[in-house]
């Protein structure tokens, strides 16, 4: 059957099993948006900014692990959505973005609405297509699902030209996808395995070292197994929380520039390094030169470009985590007399580490009359279902919901690591809500952030996304904030809000239901009150104003030259 | 330390950004870089010679690879293939010089493809060093201009690219 372009993007999607897509009308995807009109197996989430509905996709992929998937119109359309793919780009997220263009005759030509979004994107998106004829469009889908899902996953951007989209063509969709120069390596070599093992059975401080390709991995199990069956201490990036439940004993916490002191400490200490899906980000070693003077690293990736980029590896092994951490469990199963020794081994090892939890655990000074973060942190967990969805933005809030918020299960924290993306929380708890309707979705915002995509408030009411947004207004840009006050002198340019918002009155506005805490008695009812209530939901605390992320790690500084009290 | 690589790319749209915006993005540098289709279909091969230590190669080695339209990537440093490139150069030959020029064009066994009662146009091919050497010599004569390939460059041995 003979059908247009738009339809035939519409049926791909289908077949990939797409039933939830953000999206943004424009000329270019008029064709698009016709033909969506009675197409009924796709549901679709009208944001109020593309950026926000690709944010959106973002968080529904997180949350789900499924490919999420956006929609723009050429040129504005476009670029607004650069951000949010930067953002999934840093992070490794499966996406597939399509964008409208102009018609092909006319690109090149600066028509109206016209940008190259391929070359702005192209340093920010795992690979990009340019649909050039409807015969190519099922080929091209095909293609952009399977880049955005397999080896490291990522962004992919089809820009799809309006008389594309109008040209009539049969639509076929292939059963399999060969790529021959894009073949990712996913069994880790078992020799390299084996290797590792051994590695692991000489070691006596070992640690492993988990990052986001856990979590995109699926390997959380894996991962919990083998940590467990070896008694190996486990310490997470920003990224890898979840991947290891948080209440476990073996579990570290986060480490890095506001990492916990012992996660810190048992990295500088150890002899060696199992780094799991985590590349050595520059907010995860500090000083590079003085970064685990004694550790042996094995580091275990599917992006074997992330091994050796950072610090040097004694083993790389190169391969899916998720295979390969089974494959460590399979090879230290059969030897189970030398496990037990190994297991024993570690005891002093585990003392010392227990010192260092003791010592300087992740902790705050409480308040009776001001309204600490950390504390609404920890109530927020405390009265939170168990597998409810945390997204949050960037800055201090951020870092207080990773060290007090324990994350216990994988895909339960959708967080903008690597670009550190502004305005990503409220987005991105959308997708999640639309993906799971039923469980809870809260985003932790600072009032800087929330601000940046606020208009997603009319989102959520629309589409009876009952999001909790947690606000922790302290009426500054709080993390840039400490660090003027920590190494500018307290000279505080620019980094306070001074108008006062009545976050109340604008929930009302947009039709949604709003809270206000200022004292420390009243944070557990507005939680409780804003749980309650069946739909959008803001909830803001009036917090301690000058109150800091600690322990802190000074960029460029050792990690364990941690500031611990300022 | 320069390295020459070869690498084999799918001759798709946009491909040649992609490769140079990974060397730009990422700091490293191209010293030269020439493209062209191959005996394959669809196939293209790009040779480029860059410069870096060895971390730095194996990082652009690692990134290349990690392009989804990059099929192979070979590095000849260790001496595994054969360079060539050609260089076309007008060269100012008046008087006592011309007789200069062609003994120069002679020994290095590079042609005149262009005559003018000013001027000799040279074609002249071979291992880069040997290009820089004619040059050298042409210098003081009166270069007027020089367009230069970039290198190229094959394994040595009965075996083809693919094993």
């Amino acid at each position: 059957m003979k059908m247009n372009g738009a339809r035939i993007m519409l049926e791909c999607l289908k077949k990939e099993g797409v039933d939830t897509v953000f999206g943004y009308p424009g000329g270019t995807v008029i064709n698009i948006y016709d033909e969506l009109f009675s197409f009924k197996e796709i549901r679709h989430i009208l944001p109020r900014h593309e950026q926000a509905g690709t944010h959106a996709a973002d968080g529904y992929a997180r949350a789900t692990g499924k490919v999420g998937v956006a929609i723009a119109t050429s040129g504005p359309g476009a670029t607004n959505t650069v951000t949010a793919i930067a953002t999934a780009y840093m992070d490794s997220i499966p996406m597939v973005i399509v964008t409208g263009q102009v018609p092909t005759a006319l690109i090149g030509n600066d028509a109206f609405q016209e940008v190259d979004i391929i070359g702005i994107t192209r340093p920010c998106t795992k690979h990009s297509f340019l649909i050039r004829d409807v015969k190519d469009i099922a080929t091209i889908m095909k293609k952009a699902f399977y880049i955005a899902r397999t080896g490291r996953p990522g962004p992919v951007l089809v820009d799809f030209p309006k008389d594309i989209q109008v040209a009539m063509g049969e639509f076929s969709y292939p059963d399999s996808v060969d790529i021959r120069s894009y073949k990712p390596t996913v069994e880790g070599h078992p020799r390299q395995v084996e290797k590792a093992c051994k590695m692991i059975m000489e070691s006596r401080r070992p640690v492993l070292y988990v990052g986001g390709g856990v979590v995109l991995g699926d390997a959380a199990e894996q991962l919990t197994t083998l940590a467990r069956n070896l008694g190996i201490p486990v310490t997470t990036t920003l990224m890898g929380l979840g991947s290891f439940p948080g209440d476990d004993q073996l579990s570290l916490g986060m480490l890095g520039m506001h990492g916990a002191y012992c996660a810190n400490m048992a990295m500088t200490h150890s002899d060696l390094i199992i780094a799991v899906g985590s590349r050595f980000d520059d907010r995860v070693t500090g000083k590079l030169a003085t970064f685990a003077p004694n550790a042996k690293i094995i580091h275990v990736d599917v992006d074997p470009t992330s091994i050796k980029k950072n610090v040097r590896v004694d083993l790389p092994i190169v391969g899916d985590v998720k295979d390969v951490l089974a494959q460590m469990i399979k090879v230290t199963d059969k030897e189970k007399v030398k496990v037990a020794d190994f297991v024993a081994s570690l005891s002093m090892w585990h003392e010392e580490i227990s010192e260092w939890k003791g010592k300087h655990p992740i902790s705050y000074k409480s308040s009776a009359s001001i309204i600490k973060p950390q504390f609404v942190i920890q109530k927020l967990r405390e009265l939170s279902d168990d597998d409810a969805i945390i997204s949050t933005d960037v800055g201090q809030h951020q870092m207080w919901t990773a060290q007090f918020f324990q994350f216990n299960r994988p895909r339960t924290l959708l967080t903008s690591g690597g670009l550190g993306t502004m305005g990503y929380g409220l987005p991105a708890a959308m997708g999640a809500q639309a993906a799971y309707p039923g469980r809870q979705v809260i985003t932790i915002c600072g009032d800087g952030g929330v601000q940046m995509n606020i208009q997603e408030m009319a989102t959520l009411v629309q589409n009876k996304l009952p999001v909790k947004i947690i606000i922790l207004n302290n009426n500054f840009l709080g993390m840039v904030r400490q660090w003027q006050e920590l190494f500018f002198d307290k000279r505080y340019s620019q980094t306070c809000m001074e108008l006062p918002i009545d976050y109340i009155k604008l929930a009302d506005a947009y039709g949604a239901k709003g809270f206000l805490a200022t004292k420390p008695e009243e944070v557990e009812s507005v939680i409780q009150q804003g749980f309650a209530v069946d739909g959008p939901v803001i909830m803001e605390f009036k917090i301690a104003r000058e109150e800091k992320v600690l322990p802190m790690v000074p960029a460029g500084a050792s990690l364990n030259e941690m500031v611990l009290n300022a | 330390m320069q390295h020459t690589i070869s690498v084999m790319v799918e001759n798709e749209f946009g491909v040649l950004s992609r490769v140079a915006s990974l060397f730009s993005g990422r700091g490293f540098n191209i010293d030269s870089l020439s493209v062209a289709p191959t005996n394959e279909e669809g196939l293209s091969r790009m040779t480029i010679v860059t410069r870096g230590d060895d971390k730095i190669l194996e990082q652009i080695n690692k990134q290349l690879n990690k392009l989804i339209d990059v099929l192979k990537v070979i590095d000849f440093t260790d001496g595994s293939g054969i360079e060539r490139e050609m260089a076309l150069i007008k060269v100012t030959a008046e008087d006592e010089s011309r007789a200069e020029v062609l003994r120069v064009v002679d020994i290095f066994r590079a042609k005149i493809i262009d005559v003018t009662p000013k001027s000799y146009t040279i074609e002249a091919t071979g291992n880069p060093l040997k290009i820089d050497a004619i040059l050298d010599l042409l210098r003081p004569l009166g270069l007027k201009e020089v367009v230069r390939t970039g290198a190229v460059a094959i394994g040595r041995g009965a075996k083809g690219w693919k094993g």
